[in-house]
Order: structure tokens, then sequence, then C-alpha cells
């Protein structure tokens, strides 16, 4: 399995008026064309890795890393053109809600074409045409439709599947899904998964999918990572997760409830703080 | 395709169409209690606020027949309420009374003054936009710079100079001392008896003439009003423009559109601007309607022959009717604006437009 | 010596005040550290107090008398050591003039404030509170007067009562209550439904008390900063009444009116119409960095933008 992403002790840091908060504190791994959960509760830095990655990270945020590598790309040598080229193009990511994440004044489908000429060379019918046919492929029933309406006019799960056609149009290797189903409702929720499921394996790119759902990860995803406090406290693979060792893990795993088990009293998520060091 | 799915589109017509409907009668209710409340202040100023309103337009030395007689003819001795209603009647045909100063029919008078203030308000929004919303954009983008520290400094100095004293600054500055502009009025005695105007806008009409002596005149009059109108736009749209794009910018989309690997360029004014672009419309709408009402200080320090010197020409003269006369203009102007503000909010935020 | 007032600090920030007074003086503490951080802000501040002191001791600041100049010798002096801002075409003292103009500013946005602020906090709470057709019709009236262009309206109410300082600040104060009533009602419809309310309307409140006690104080900071970054915009009015001889009459030393007598010698003598509108720039541009400061510091969300 040829590696798509290396990354060696990340770290991203941000100033405060109390001095520099590092948001993530040295996580590694590496990814092949497969997909990887990255799990944690909120600030444990699982966003800001992927921002990280994509070259996201909010101005003022300081980041390093002994090797953050892409397709044999130093990303953390590559100038801001360099990067911006690789974005959309090559590393795409999905956003949490669409209600927030698509441009309100325009249109799905400009929205859609924006992304594919930003990326390569084509006309305007020749945009349209790949912009319609990717809104086919996230199972939007009449794409000419959609093309034309704006973002407020459409579904949650409806919006996501836009969002999706959107960083996708380009044909990226990697994709960076971001809380995608969060947001949305329940039923359509897996709906989106299965869609994001098809087109990953079907154009063999890899996932990093990010999420505070275990279990929607460990059920998803190849492996699995588990994030606190902007370190790596465990990775394993996603069928071993019963298996896992860390007390913060156990925690998380048993957050969840199981049918015939007395739940009295409810458990609570323990935090340790040398877990933290 | 079912026939249910059939009739969809034109029940979503109907239903459109009922929404615009709506939204029409929405705007002629406003509009409408807008301008009557507006011609009942001006009534109230003009027939109840003074001890004898027939004084008011004759004169306190004309002799007592003659009051008598004015005061039957306006209707004087009436109840308020049929005063009112006569009011509003006049008004609706255009009738404000006739001027005491120039003895012309106020509307007579107005409609050859109000040219002259629409053209310097709109050189002066045009100057103000041209240079706030670069200016907001820039200190959003590169905020607590030190360009943005000198926008907003820019910004707060417009807010707070009196802008008929920086007017008369400015006349002694560059008018006076340096000489680099022409002093007050619109055009130079010489070109009063060559030049025809067309459209009541001098600068068009010019243009239209091909006066280019005329032309280049017209500017060298209207740079400094204009541009001190515009500054005080430029202050009020650069601060706005700035909250706007500090709002669009930290929304998710721009996150989205960095992800999809978008140019900053492309982000800041193809995305966020867009988005700021809806509320600024109103913004620049209103700073219009604040030009033309700053158009009664800014005319009198540059003798500029518009509306506003009208006006405080006939506030120094006691002549009322002329004076609400004015006031009903600007004020029917604003209603106009802020009515014209709304449709386009609405045309360019597709959210407004369908349900 | 520090060592006390590191518990009084603690004493302001701690989480859990004994008593009501701890509280608010804890907030009050907190909100000021936040205003304190802006040095505009605390510019503003200076300038304003600056003026409240020059209108209070004029008498004693003041080194001419504002009213009676020497004619004969000292007629439209340049600024020198004995007249720092030069005198005026009636031989008086420029800087004296503007000392005791200061009051005359100080009135006018105090008396405009204390007329239109509470007169838009009752329209607005009642409208909010109230609801149904008294907040649809007291709303489409406050919207009128947002229509309207502002100062002309205001000229022409001085135009019929008559020119005068009293006027000018009736004329100012009518047309600038609309934006309080706004504020004052989006406030009361954010409370309006909450559950202290419900419970005070349990306790038999009636409406007049709960709108009075309950609603007016929540609405009484959004309102301050909205009144003083409206301050420069009175002052500013003001002035251009004066300076159309609609406002103070002569030989008061208001600022306005002191630009327009200094008018007719703008080319040669620019002083005695420059020094005045230096003095309405100054003091508007303190009431708007008070105002900008003042909303930072009370409102978090903003400050954020």
């Amino acid at each position: 399995m040829s590696t798509l992403l290396d990354v060696r002790d990340l770290r991203v840091s941000f100033p405060t008026r109390t001095g520099m908060v590092e948001a993530v504190r040295g996580v590694s791994f590496t990814l092949g064309r497969e997909r990887l959960g990255i799990v944690g509760e909120s600030g444990s830095g699982k966003s800001q890795t992927g921002r990280a990655i994509m070259g996201l990270t909010p101005e003022h945020g300081r980041i390093s890393a002994e090797k953050l590598e892409f397709n044999g790309i130093d990303l953390t040598k590559a100038s801001k053109a360099e990067r911006r080229a690789l974005r959309g193009k090559r590393i795409a990511m999905i956003l949490q809600d669409p209600k927030y994440s698509l441009n309100p004044v325009m249109s799905i489908g400009r929205q859609i074409i924006e992304t594919l000429r930003t990326h390569e060379p084509v006309g305007r019918a020749e945009a349209r045409r790949r912009a319609l046919d990717m809104l086919a492929a996230v199972q939007i029933r009449d794409p000419e439709r959609v093309f034309d309406l704006y973002p407020h006019e459409v579904s949650g799960g409806m919006g996501q599947r836009a969002m999706i056609a959107m960083m996708l149009v380009a044909g990226p290797e990697l994709l960076i899904a971001d809380e995608p189903t969060s947001a949305l409702d329940v039923t359509v929720q897996l709906d989106v998964l299965g869609i994001l499921h098809r087109l990953v394996a079907d154009r063999g790119m890899g996932l990093i999918f990010i999420s505070h759902d275990l279990r929607l990860v460990s059920s998803f995803c190849d492996r699995v990572i588990v994030m606190y406090a902007g370190r790596i406290v465990e990775e394993l693979p996603a069928s071993r997760l019963s298996e896992a060792e860390h007390p913060y893990t156990r925690g998380l795993l048993n957050c969840m409830p199981k049918i015939g088990v007395d739940r009295h009293p409810l458990p609570v998520l323990d935090r340790k703080p040398e877990w933290a060091l | 395709m079912s026939p249910a799915e059939r009739r969809m589109p034109a029940r979503r017509a109907n239903r459109r169409a009922f929404a615009t409907l709506k939204a029409i009668a929405g705007f002629v209710v406003v509009v409408a209690t807008t301008y009557l409340g507006l011609l009942a202040v001006t009534f109230f100023i003009g027939r109840v606020v003074p001890i004898d309103p027939v004084l008011a337009i004759v004169g306190d030395r004309a002799p007592s027949h003659v009051v008598e007689r004015v005061r039957q003819e306006m209707g004087f001795n009436l109840p308020y309420y049929q005063q009112f209603f006569l009011y509003v009647k006049g008004v609706l045909q255009g009738d404000f009374g006739t001027s005491v100063l120039t003895t012309n029919p106020v509307m007579t008078d107005i409609r050859r003054v109000f040219p002259a203030t629409m053209e310097l308000a709109t050189v002066g929004t045009v100057i103000g936009a041209a240079f706030g919303i670069p200016l907001g954009v820039l200190a959003a983008v590169r905020r607590g710079s030190l360009a943005d520290q000198i926008v907003r400094i820019v910004g707060l100095v417009g807010y707070s100079v009196p802008i008929f004293w920086l007017g008369l600054l400015a006349l002694l500055v560059f008018y006076a001392r340096l000489g680099w502009t022409s002093g007050p009025g619109r055009m130079d005695v010489v070109f009063e008896y060559t030049f025809t105007p067309i459209t009541g806008f001098f600068l068009l009409d010019a243009i239209l003439n091909r006066d280019w002596a005329a032309f280049r005149d017209i500017v060298s009059h209207i740079v400094l009003p204009g541009s001190l109108l515009g500054y005080f736009s430029l202050a009020y749209i650069s601060r706005m423009t700035r909250s706007f794009m500090l709002n669009e910018l930290s929304q998710e989309y721009i996150v989205a559109a960095r992800a999809k690997g978008l140019s900053e360029t492309r982000i800041i004014w193809g995305h966020a601007l867009r988005n700021a672009a809806v509320p600024l419309v109103t913004v620049i709408a209103l700073s219009y309607a604040g030009l033309l009402e700053g158009s009664v200080l800014t005319e009198t320090v540059f003798a500029w022959p518009g509306l506003g010197l009208y006006i405080t020409n006939s506030l120094q003269n006691a002549d009322m009717n002329a004076v609400l006369g004015g006031t009903i203009v600007i004020g029917s102007v604003f209603i106009a604006i802020n009515l014209l503000s709304d449709v386009l909010y609405r045309m360019l935020d597709p959210r407004t437009r369908t349900r | 010596m520090s060592e006390t007032a590191m518990t009084r600090r603690e004493w302001l920030l701690t989480d859990r005040p004994q008593s009501r007074l701890q509280a608010r003086l804890g907030r009050a503490y907190v909100t000021w550290r936040r205003f304190a951080a802006n040095r505009l802000a605390v510019i503003g501040m200076l300038i304003i107090l600056g003026l409240i002191v020059l209108a209070i001791f004029a008498p004693l600041l003041a080194p001419y008398s504002p009213y009676v100049g020497d004619l004969a010798k000292s007629r439209l002096l340049p600024p020198d050591a004995a007249h720092w801002l030069g005198t005026d075409d009636q031989g008086r003292d420029i800087l004296s003039r503007l000392i005791y103009g200061s009051r005359l500013t100080l009135q006018v946005v105090v008396l405009v404030a204390i007329i239109a602020a509470p007169l838009g906090l009752l329209v607005g709470t009642v409208a909010g509170y109230a609801g149904g057709w008294v907040d649809a019709v007291l709303m489409r009236i406050t919207d009128i007067f947002l229509a309207f262009p502002k100062l002309v309206l205001a000229l022409a109410f001085v135009a019929a009562l008559g020119p005068g300082i009293g006027n000018a600040i009736i004329a100012i104060a009518i047309t600038s209550w609309p934006p309080y009533a706004r504020i004052a009602r989006a406030e009361t419809l954010t409370v309006r439904n909450s559950d202290y309310i419900s419970a005070v309307r349990l306790m038999g409140a009636s409406p007049w008390r709960i709108v009075l006690r309950h609603i007016m104080p929540l609405c009484i900071s959004s309102l301050i900063v909205r009144v003083t970054l409206d301050m420069a915009g009175i002052i500013l009015t003001a002035a251009g009444l004066g300076f159309l001889g609609l406002g103070a009459q002569p030989p008061l030393p208001e600022w306005g009116a002191m630009i327009a007598s200094g008018r007719r010698f703008i080319l040669d003598q620019w002083w005695v119409a420059a020094m005045p509108g230096f003095a309405i720039l100054v003091v508007s541009l303190g009431f708007n960095l008070l105002g900008d400061g003042l909303r930072d510091a009370l409102d978090p969300r903003g400050s954020s933008q």
C-alpha cells in the first residue's frame, strides 16, 4: 500500500492572552488509500489536525512538524501558492453544516463549476457537463434543477451532497471529512455516508474521517485514531476496537448504550490530567 | 413524471406570485403611511406651531383686510382636519404654495434647483463608495494592522467633523491659497450665457453639448464640495464595509472556498464582498440620502445653487412655504430611496426572493 | 500594599460573590478593564471629562470675558501669547469664548439625551411588551420618523418655533428618539418571554411595574452606548443649526454660530472660523471614541468583530 500522507510530530499552537496554547501536540500517523477515523471530544485537536493538513490553520496559528508529506510533496516547505494548488485539486475537505459552508448568494452549480475551473482549463459547456455528472454521482435525481438552486432552497442532506460534489469534482486523492454528517437528520446521515463510502471506494481515495462519534467511525473506517487534548492516545484497527487498552478509549466505548446491561449509575467520561502529558 | 409532479411547478409559481403581490402591498402601505406621516409633520410645523400661520405667510406688516382675505382663501378658518385634507390634496397635486421670496410657486423653484443638489450628492456618493468600499475591505482583511487603524481614524474623523467648517477650510486652502480649484458656485459666469442645460445635471449636459471648456470648469467647481461630501460618505461606507466584511470572512463558506483552492483575491472580492454587498446596498442608499440632507449645510458654504441653499435662503427670510416644500421633497426622496434599497436588497439576496 | 490590591482584585473577580453589591462591582470592574484596555476609548473619555471640567470651571479658566472685547485695540488679532487662539471681529478672546461655549455644547447634548432617550425607551418597551396592535402602531410611527430627513426636519421645526437654543434642543430631541425606541423594543422582545419575567407576572405585578422595574433597566446599557454614539451627531446638528443662525443667538458663544460669524474673515483671519470648528471636531471625536469603547466593553460579541 503506497503512502499518501505521512504526518510526524505535528504541532499547532495559538497565541492567547495567557500565552501559547497548543491545540495539536505532536500527532503522527501515516495514511494510504484507506479510511482513517479520527475520534475525540471537542477541543481534542482533531479538527485542527485536519485543517493543518489542508493548510487552513487560521493565520495567527503556528504549525510545526518533523514531517508533513503528501504524495512525496513536503507540505512544510511548499509555498502558499503550491498549497493552494493542492487544495481542491488533490486534497479536499468536507465541512460540517451545508447551511453555513455553502455560499448563500451563489447557485449550487456555479459553486461546483468554480472548483473545477480554478484547477483545470475547461470551457463553460464542459464544466457544466462535469458539474451535472458530479451531481448525478452524489445521487441527486434532478441535477439540472438542483444546478440552478441556491443553498437555502435545498434540504440539509441535499446541501451536503452538493458540498461533496463541489469538493470531489476536481478528482482529489485525499478527502478530509470534518464531521460531515453531524448536522444532518439521522435518516439522512446514512444516505450521505453511503454516497461518501461509494465515491471513496470507486475512486480509490484516501479518507480522513473526523468525528466525535466513535461507533460511527468504527463502522465506517478501516483504522481509528483516538485523540485527547491534542495527542493521540490510541491507534487501532476498527475491527479490534473492543480490545482498546487506553482508559480514555474504554471510557468512550462505555458511553455507548448496550441492550440488556444495567446502566446505573450512568458512566461518566473520566479525564485524567496525566493522559494529556 | 406523475400528474401530481407536473402540477407542482404551477402551484409553486402561484405561491410565488402571491408572495410577490403581498410584498408589493406591504410596500404600498409602508410608503403611503410614511408619506402621510411626513405631511402630517410638515402640516403641524406650518399650521399648528406658528401662533398665526397667516402672518407667517403674508408677513406681520400686511394690512388687516389682506390678512383676513388670505385667511379665507387658504381655508385657515376651517377645522384642522379639513385643513389637513386640503393640504394633502394640494401637495399631491404638486402645490406647495407660493414662495414669498421668489414669488414663484414653490414647486417651480424646486424643479429648477433640485438637479444641482442631486448632481452633487451623486458625485459625493460615487466618490464615497469608490474609496470607502476598498478601504473597508482592506481594513477588514488586514484587521488590527496599521492600515486598519488609519482607516478607522479617517472614518471617525469623518463622523466627527462639522462638514460646513471643513468646507470653509477647503475653500480657504485649495481655492484661495493654492488656486487649484474654482471657488463657490456651479460654473463661472462666462459660461452661464453660452451653456444650455438639458437635464439639469451640468456634468452630463456639458458632455451632451460637447462643450469641453465648460466641462472642465464644472469639474473644477464640483471637485471640492463633491470630495467633501465624498469624504463624509466614505467615513460611513468604509466603516460599515469593514464590519460586514469581518462578519462574512468569519463564516464557514469562506473556509470551504479556501478548501476549494480559490485565491484570496477571489475569496475576498468574489465571495465575501458579494455577500457583504447585500447589506451594503442599504448603506450606500442611506448615505446618498444623508448627502441630500447634508446639502443644506454644504451648499450654503459653497454657494451651490441647489435645494439646500434654497431652503436656507428661505429660512433666513421666514418663507415657510418654501422651507416646508423643500422638506417634503427631501422627505419624499428619502422615502423613495428607502423603498429602492429594499427592492435592491431583495434582488441581491436570493434568500429573500423565494420562500 | 500590593497584597491588599491583589486581594481586592480577587474579591472583585471572585466566582462566588457574597452580595449583590459585590457581584455588581465585580461586573463593573471587568467592564472597566475591557474599556481601559482600549487606548482610543480612554482618550475619548478624557476629552469628555475635559469638556465637563471646562464647562464647570469656565469663569475660573477663561482668561478674558466671553462677551466684551476691546474693540479699539484687540480686533481680529492672530494667535499670540496674550490671546492663545486670537480674537474675533469684536475684539473678544476666542479661547475664552470657546471655554464658555463648552457649557452650551454640554447643555445641548445633556438635554437632548434627557428628552429623547426616555421617550424612546418608553415607546420601545411599551411596544415590545404589549405586542399586538399597540406594537404595530407605535413601531409604524417610529419607522415613519426614522424615514425622515432629521436635519431638514429640525430646521423646519426651528424655523416655525423661532430661532434659539431651547427650540434647537427641542427640534433635535423630537427627531432623535426613534432609534432608541427600536433598540428598546428589540431588547424587550428578547426578555419578554423569559422565565423570570413570567415569575414576576405570576406574583401579580402590573404590566407597568414589569416594564418600569424589570424591563427598562435591561435596556439601559445598550441605550447608553447608542446615546453616546449619537452625541457627536447631536453636537454636529446643533452646530449646523447655529451656523445657519437658527440655534443659539449672538452674543452667546455657541461654536457653530462662532464659525458663521468668522466666515466673513476666512480669507485673512482664518483662525476666527477655524478654532471653533476644531473644538467641535475634538469634542465629537471624543464622544465617538467613548461610544465605540463603551460598545466594545459592554457588548463582548461586538468587540470580537
